[in-house]
């Protein structure tokens, strides 16, 4: 290290070599660019020449008509934001809670952990669409006083029924992946286990779970367009009502546009988010 | 050394499954000295140390604490843990704390010192072992000595009554393991009782008051330091002092 930072100057064999990476380089996004316009051309060349094409377009991509429902479907979508962030509190609650009793080892919380179990062998295993029929046409049937026959919040129960159930297991995998040293360290300093799960087990397994949670949420997202099932009027059902008015499939384009508008940056956040959780933990292995 | 020894162990016994770990350990460690186990690699040093600081239930046999009977299956293993310190092998720093949060945890959630108190101790403690510059810091950007070196901080922020230690060298390179062995010293010098497993003869020489020749699950030798090491009598104790020898560790 006699040489100063900064100072060094590249050989001309380096000189050289940038010369060849650089070619190699300008050749490589030039092979890209010309197999895209190739593959994606020859896609729209089949489908803008088939037969049906016309018939098609004028059913499903009706930019007019789009334009005219583009308000009710939008509104529609409202509802399913706010049911995926009313929702995604509750589930974040419950989930917890099951992961937390599956996970304790505290005898007297045997019961809870048979039954969290139980809770999330069923809804793991049973289709959300079914949850959300049962519970929708079921529970106002019992005619329970009390209960509410709102088929917003039934059907808004039902999918955080189900969604707890997918996040307690990402959850608990989540607190089983922090290495037993920690709890041990933990103790041995005269934290209950109470308290190591809160303050050191808790706090590292959960941040090691982000990106699946993420996807989660993305799905939640999504799934919220099955209550229309129940008659709620959201974006999908919004854009079934206008559909029906004129046998034109265009305003289910513009809801699945608007879910994409919504949830292609979700993904690219948690894909984001990923990559850099995997830099972080490349670079504590490295350092 | 006069009055009861602040650590004893009577005739313990631990197996795990068909595995015999320890079988019939006796120990009694007064206060402000310290005693070092050696040993080879699965004669029963760490499962001691793991037993005294109830991590691992003994079969049979007792420990006492200051004459406090802690195997006693009434006794509240939190209580002990909160007098008794422990440094492990692998560090087990949270690493999604801060150096400083590291040591301030116990301190604020066991001992219930206000935030403020507490950081200003631990602040003082980092500044004595030469970490004040880390306190900000995660455990990831720092080397492994550093790393062994806040575990012992953490471990010493609650003033434990005893501190154990269980090979707090073995898992780093020998560039490092001096800075960690000035540490254990200095913490002798201010008359910490300690109880240490260690492969690192020179340093069992230099601060053991006592050391400990585990071999099968049972002391075989003990004694001064200078006897046990350079003069032992017993044959198993020679031939682990030869190999040690031989790898050049002494």
């Amino acid at each position: 290290m006699s040489q100063q930072a900064g100072t060094h100057r590249p050989s001309p064999e380096e000189q050289r070599r940038r010369v060849v990476r650089a070619k190699q380089a300008r050749r490589r996004v030039a092979i890209s660019a010309v197999s895209t316009v190739v593959v994606l051309g020859a896609l729209a060349v089949v489908v803008v020449t088939s037969p049906g094409w016309g018939v098609v377009r004028s059913t499903f991509f009706d930019l007019d008509y789009a334009r005219e429902v583009l308000p009710a479907v939008f509104k529609g979508l409202l509802l399913n934001i706010r049911l995926t962030i009313v929702a995604s509190v509750a589930i974040a609650i419950l989930g917890l809670a099951l992961a937390l009793a599956r996970t304790s080892k505290a005898a007297a919380l045997t019961p809870f952990r048979i039954l969290a179990t139980a809770y999330v062998d069923l809804f793991r295993g049973v289709p959300t669409l079914l949850v959300i029929l049962l519970v929708g046409f079921g529970v106002p049937a019992l005619q329970l006083t009390g209960v509410t026959s709102s088929v917003i919040i039934l059907g808004t129960t039902a999918i955080v029924l189900t969604y707890s159930a997918y996040v307690a297991e990402v959850l608990r995998s989540g607190i089983l992946s922090v290495h037993p040293s920690q709890r041990a360290a933990a103790r041995s300093l005269g934290l209950t286990s109470g308290q190591a799960l809160r303050y050191v087990v808790l706090p590292q397994g959960v941040r090691r779970v982000v990106p699946p949670l993420l996807n989660d949420f993305v799905s939640l997202l999504k799934d919220t367009g099955l209550i229309s099932v129940l008659g709620v009027i959201d974006a999908v059902r919004a854009a079934q009502i206008e559909s029906s008015k004129s046998f034109n499939y265009t305003p289910y384009v513009v809801a699945a546009v608007l879910f994409l508008l919504l949830t292609i940056p979700l993904t690219r956040m948690t894909d984001r988010f990923v990559h850099r959780a995997i830099e972080r933990q490349n670079a504590q292995v490295g350092g | 050394m006069t009055g009861t020894p602040v650590l004893r162990v009577e005739d313990v016994y631990k197996s795990f499954g068909a595995e015999q770990v320890l079988q019939g350990v006796s120990l009694a460690v007064p206060e402000h000295t310290v005693t070092v186990l050696i040993g080879a690699s699965g004669s029963g040093k760490s499962t001691l140390l793991r037993c005294v600081n109830l991590l691992t239930p003994v079969d049979d046999g007792v420990i006492r604490l200051d004459d406090w009977d802690i195997t006693d299956p009434d006794v509240d293993p939190d209580q002990v843990r909160r007098q008794i310190g422990m440094v492990f092998q692998s560090f087990n720093l949270f690493p999604h704390l801060s150096v400083l949060d590291n040591i301030t945890l116990s301190p604020r959630k066991v001992h219930d010192v206000p935030r403020a108190r507490a950081e200003a101790e631990g602040m003082a403690l980092l500044e004595r072992f030469g970490l004040a510059d880390k306190a900000r810091q995660y455990p990831d950007r720092l080397s492994g000595g550093q790393q062994q070196r806040v575990a012992i901080v953490r471990s010493m922020a609650v003033s434990p009554r005893l501190m154990l230690m269980d090979e707090v060298t073995s898992a780093l390179d020998p560039v490092l393991v001096n800075e960690v062995l000035s540490t254990v010293r200095e913490l002798k010098s201010e008359g910490m009782t300690m109880v240490i497993a260690t492969h690192e003869m020179g340093f069992a020489e230099q601060v053991a008051d006592e050391v400990c020749f585990l071999s099968a699950g049972i002391i075989v030798e003990r004694g001064r330091p200078e006897a046990v090491l350079h003069d032992p009598q017993d044959q198993r104790t020679r031939d682990f002092l030869r190999r040690v020898h031989e790898a050049g560790r002494l």
